[in-house]
């Protein structure tokens, strides 16, 4: 049995073996407008083979009984594609390994660690409750021209359309984007530029996406920039925390179709 | 009316389905003729509520957006791009035979029918296939990265369950880049004006006015509020209820509380018990798992299944088994398909050799719960290289969860619960026995029978939503607009208050048990009893079981926190109420059905060597189970009275009915 408690030290009991025992500090936030806190929670007997939102789960089915309201964080695939979860670990956005939070396992951690949990700060992401955020500053960059207009039924034969492998693979690349924000959790600049980049570079990449690429880099950076996103000062710190290894050449991408758009006018 | 086994009653028979009364492959040109025309300048003025953000939903609402009716469009995660369809690996099917080997529109339609074990619908699932090479076309003009080969060409593999290689992916990750196609599509339209997002909203309630679907209440889950939102028309494509098992490979947030609020107020729940049963998945691993990880079928062109011969060696490094000593079953048993036949008879041929004590992993209960899926002779034929170019993306998953690393040890696998066949009940159009609220994607019966095919669960959400949908609806539109509802109008203020009423009473029982375990008890009962093997007995006990447990529910659950800031466990508890309640009726449709069928495997109903065994002469129908309220025993939450069975015959004109066999 895994059980917490808020003050009380954990007795030595004998256990299986590779079981821990781990302090959490966590940030815990009303609402919006509260202050928000750390707040130390222990817990002990974590497998190793649980997952980090596991953890995280048998922490709350405790503070349930104890009759404090569960931690809330947002998570949903559990499987590192939905781009739901994301937690600041211990400073590190995703924690310690190159995945997502709901990916992470407590094999990464050693017993009687200390681990800080926060949500991702960042002003564009503001803090709706505990660890959770809302990023719909991401839909509305997308919104600004993240996609090719092709609307139903029109769409030619896609026989029709080849594409060169090597920027099929690269769209791919950019295209494995799971828009969780963790790049710009990482950044010291908040900055978009990783994710945005990743989609200009996937669209970029194939003919389909051609026609509107110079109109589609202007304005999703003018939108990028009214979302409040910081600019990009190439610290790499977002690609460094990237689960999907989105490389940071996307940002120059951008860069470059942002210029070759502005020179022509757009 | 007097009660079938003490738990149902039958009602009439449903007579039409609306299809058109043509042979089968002139029945789409025919129904997409005669459905009336929407002037483009009226568009405006007809409105349309979309439940859902996966592949179903937010193809829909792009497709309805485009076209100029006013969309408003709801999920539940914090983007739509978030939708459970983004887990989605393996890839998606279409008849373009681009490998000119014999693939055609029928024989996809007839390889849906065959493998759904003949309890689909023929008319729906021929226009799946008809429609399915248009898909293609779409996505791939809205920049989704499919496979290519390096003459730029597109790329095939083959599936489970058939011989011909008509799927279409993108790596691992073909749901994520299809719904990332319909995502931005529909972000275009909500730029556009034409659809309004409301992310992070959970529907409640379904408003219906004089027999219509009018509107739904939704509850903002950051604020919590409750709202009206009301429409012409309302469509749910909500996605599958998989989690009623609480353990399966959906997301978390997968529920059924769209699908079963609508059926409490007249929607027909068809099939409810079809559920699909995933024959790769990664086994459980302790009592903390929250949910299932699966490892793409496609595994299965490429790894080999097997356990030991002999229960002695089950604890033993894989590696040090001699070949001999190997038992690779499914090759044994079925010659022709090997390891890709079909799910539903993969995974309880899984099952089979672990009751026979030859499963391997650790021991869960008396018994290890999981066979060998061997890439050995994969990477010996193709190199380590050319097996992580294709499945590198699974193999790291699968490395990440176990901790196990799959290029020297064989994976472990083990069968968990997928996709639910069963859904609302709908007709040709889509439309739901309700009036204006259709139903797409996985929240509906429609295409797959008793089991689905590998990458076929993409092809029908991406069809409903960009092909049927659009114009069958547009049928219904034509009507309209209907006249405004007001907020007082006594049918939103009923469903408001119903709303209001369980949000409080969830918030005020107060008891000693968490939602989640009263969800894990749940998943027990069901798993046990209505999961890859089903008995009379069984299923008797587990009603009894998910009666007693739904009445404590109500009675000792307990929800901290209040109604008007995010809070999960409220959310969370609507959705288990309503799974306590579906489960109940999976249970009845399964011991109502004394045939096996698809993934509904009914031990009494066998052949000699242990296939299912149908009975079309009793059973060649859908069950389309309507909903009534109890006599209030139960108290005034939870209450169910006994369904009514209303039977939709199957009729094969263009496909002859026949055993399945796959040896
Ligand atoms: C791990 C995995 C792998 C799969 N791989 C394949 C594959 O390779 N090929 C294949 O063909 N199929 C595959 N499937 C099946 C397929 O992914 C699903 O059946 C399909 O994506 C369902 O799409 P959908 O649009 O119907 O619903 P979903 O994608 O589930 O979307 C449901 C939507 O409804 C919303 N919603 C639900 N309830 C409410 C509510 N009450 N209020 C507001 N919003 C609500 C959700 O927010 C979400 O937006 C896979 C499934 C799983 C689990
Ligand atoms: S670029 Fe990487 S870190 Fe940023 S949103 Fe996309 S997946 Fe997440
Ligand atoms: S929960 Fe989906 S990526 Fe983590």
């Amino acid at each position: 049995m895994t059980t917490t408690t808020h003050e009380a030290e954990v007795a030595a009991a004998p256990r299986e073996e590779g079981l821990m025992n781990l302090t959490l500090k966590i940030w815990r936030q009303n609402g919006p407008r509260d202050n928000g806190r750390l707040v130390t929670f222990k817990v002990k007997d974590i497998s190793p083979d649980m997952s980090f939102l596991e953890m995280l789960d048998v922490l709350n089915e405790q503070l349930q009984a104890e009759g404090t309201e569960p931690i809330a964080f947002d998570s949903d695939c559990r499987e590192g594609i939905c781009g739901m979860c994301g937690l600041m670990i211990s400073g590190e956005a995703h924690g310690p390994e190159k995945t997502t939070t709901c990916q992470l396992h407590m094999r990464s951690f050693k017993d009687g660690e200390t681990i800080t949990i926060e949500p991702w700060k960042a002003d564009p992401f503001p803090v709706i409750k505990d660890l959770v955020v809302d990023r719909g500053s991401f839909d509305r960059i997308i919104q600004a021209g993240g996609f090719i207009s092709a609307n139903t039924g029109a769409a030619p034969k896609a026989e029709a359309i080849l594409v060169p492998k090597e920027n099929a693979d690269r769209a791919f690349v950019a295209a494995e984007c799971i828009g969780c924000g963790a790049c710009v959790a990482a950044c010291p600049n908040a900055s978009g530029m990783l994710f945005m980049g990743a989609k200009i570079t996937h669209l970029g990449e194939l003919p389909q996406g051609q026609p509107e690429r110079d109109a589609r880099v202007v304005s999703m950076v003018n939108q990028h920039d009214a979302e409040g996103f910081g600019g990009c000062t190439n610290i790499g710190e977002c690609s460094h925390a990237c689960p999907k290894g989105i490389p940071q050449d996307v940002i120059s991408t951008l860069n470059k179709d942002l210029r070759t758009a502005l020179k022509r006018g757009r | 009316m007097a009660l079938i086994n003490g738990l149902y009653t039958e009602g009439e028979k449903i007579a039409d389905t609306k299809a058109p009364k043509v042979p089968v492959p002139e029945m789409w040109t025919t129904r997409k003729f005669d459905a009336m025309l929407v002037n483009p300048a009226n568009r405006r003025k007809l409105s349309v509520i979309i439940v859902g953000t996966g592949l179903a939903g937010a193809a829909a609402g792009a497709t309805l957006g485009e076209a100029g009716y006013r969309v408003k469009s709801f999920c539940f995660q914090d983007s739509p791009r978030r939708a459970h369809s983004i887990a989605a690996q393996g890839g998606i099917n279409a008849a373009k035979n681009y490998k000119e080997d014999g693939d055609s529109i029928y024989r996809l339609f007839y390889d849906t029918v065959k493998g759904g074990d003949y309890r689909a619908r023929e008319s729906n699932v021929y226009r799946l296939a008809e429609v399915s090479a248009n898909i293609i076309d779409q996505c791939v003009a809205q920049g989704v990265p499919f496979a290519r080969e390096y003459g730029g060409l597109l790329d095939n593999r083959s599936f489970g369950g058939v011989q011909v290689s008509r799927t279409f992916y993108a790596r691992g990750q073909t749901g994520q880049q299809l719904l990332i196609g319909a995502y931005q599509a529909l972000e275009r339209q909500i730029a556009a004006g034409t659809v309004e997002m409301y992310t992070r909203h959970e529907m409640l309630e379904l408003i219906v006015k004089d027999g219509k679907a009018r509107g739904i209440i939704a509850r903002d889950l950051v604020t919590g509020e409750i709202e009206t939102h009301v429409a012409d028309v309302v469509v749910l494509a909500s996605g599958g209820y998989g989690n009623v098992f609480f353990l399966s490979t959906n997301a978390m947030g997968s529920n059924v509380t769209a699908n079963w609020r609508a059926h409490r107020k007249g929607a027909y729940f068809g099939n409810p018990c079809y559920t699909q049963i995933h024959p790769t998945c990664i086994p459980v691993s302790g009592d903390h798992q929250s949910k299932l990880t699966l490892m793409s079928e496609s595994l299965r062109n490429d790894g080999r299944i097997w356990v030991p011969k002999n229960r002695e060696d089950c604890d033993k490094d894989p590696r040090q088994i001699p070949e001999e000593d190997r038992d690779y079953y499914l090759e044994r048993i079925y010659p022709s398909f090997g390891n890709l036949v079909p799910r539903d008879i993969a995974s309880r041929q899984a099952k089979n050799v672990c009751d026979e004590g030859r499963g391997v992993g650790p021991m869960v209960g008396d018994f290890r719960r999981g066979v060998y899926l061997d890439f050995a002779d994969a990477i010996a034929r193709l190199g380590e290289d050319a097996v992580r170019a294709k499945y590198g993306n699974l193999f790291d998953m699968y490395a990440r969860i176990t901790g196990e690393n799959p290029y020297e040890v064989p994976m472990r696998i083990y069968p968990a619960v997928h996709y639910t066949m069963g859904g609302l009940w709908v007709d040709y159009d889509l439309q739901s026995s309700i009036e204006g609220l259709y139903v797409t994607g996985e929240a509906n019966f429609s295409d797959h029978g008793a089991n689905r095919l590998g990458a076929s669960a993409l092809m029908q959400g991406l069809a409903d939503g960009y092909f049927v949908l659009p114009n069958t609806i547009r049928d219904y539109l034509a009507k309209g607009p209907f006249e405004a509802l007001a907020d007082d109008d006594p049918a939103v203020a009923e469903a408001r208050a119903a709303v209001e009423a369980r949000t409080e009473k969830l918030l005020s029982i107060n008891g000693e048990r968490t939602v989640d375990s009263f969800h894990k008890e749940l998943g027990n009962i069901m798993w046990e009893y209505c999961g890859m093997e089903r008995t009379e007995e069984g299923l008797n006990k587990a009603i009894g079981l998910i009666r007693g447990l739904r009445e404590e529910f109500w009675r000792n659950v307990k929800v901290l926190g209040s109604a008007d800031t995010l809070n999960q466990s409220l959310e969370k508890a609507g959705r288990v109420a309503d799974f306590l309640e579906l489960g109940e009726l999976m249970c009845i449709d399964a011991l109502h059905r004394r045939e096996s069928c698809g993934g509904h495997f009914r031990a009494e109903s066998q052949t000699e060597d242990g296939e299912a065994l149908r009975h079309d002469d009793e059973f060649l129908y859908v069950a389309a189970w309507e909903f009534t309220g109890g006599d209030g025993t139960n108290g005034e939450f939870g209450n169910m009275g006994a369904p009514v069975l209303h039977k939709e015959d199957l009729v094969y004109d263009a496909i002859e009915l026949k055993q399945r066999s796959y040896k």
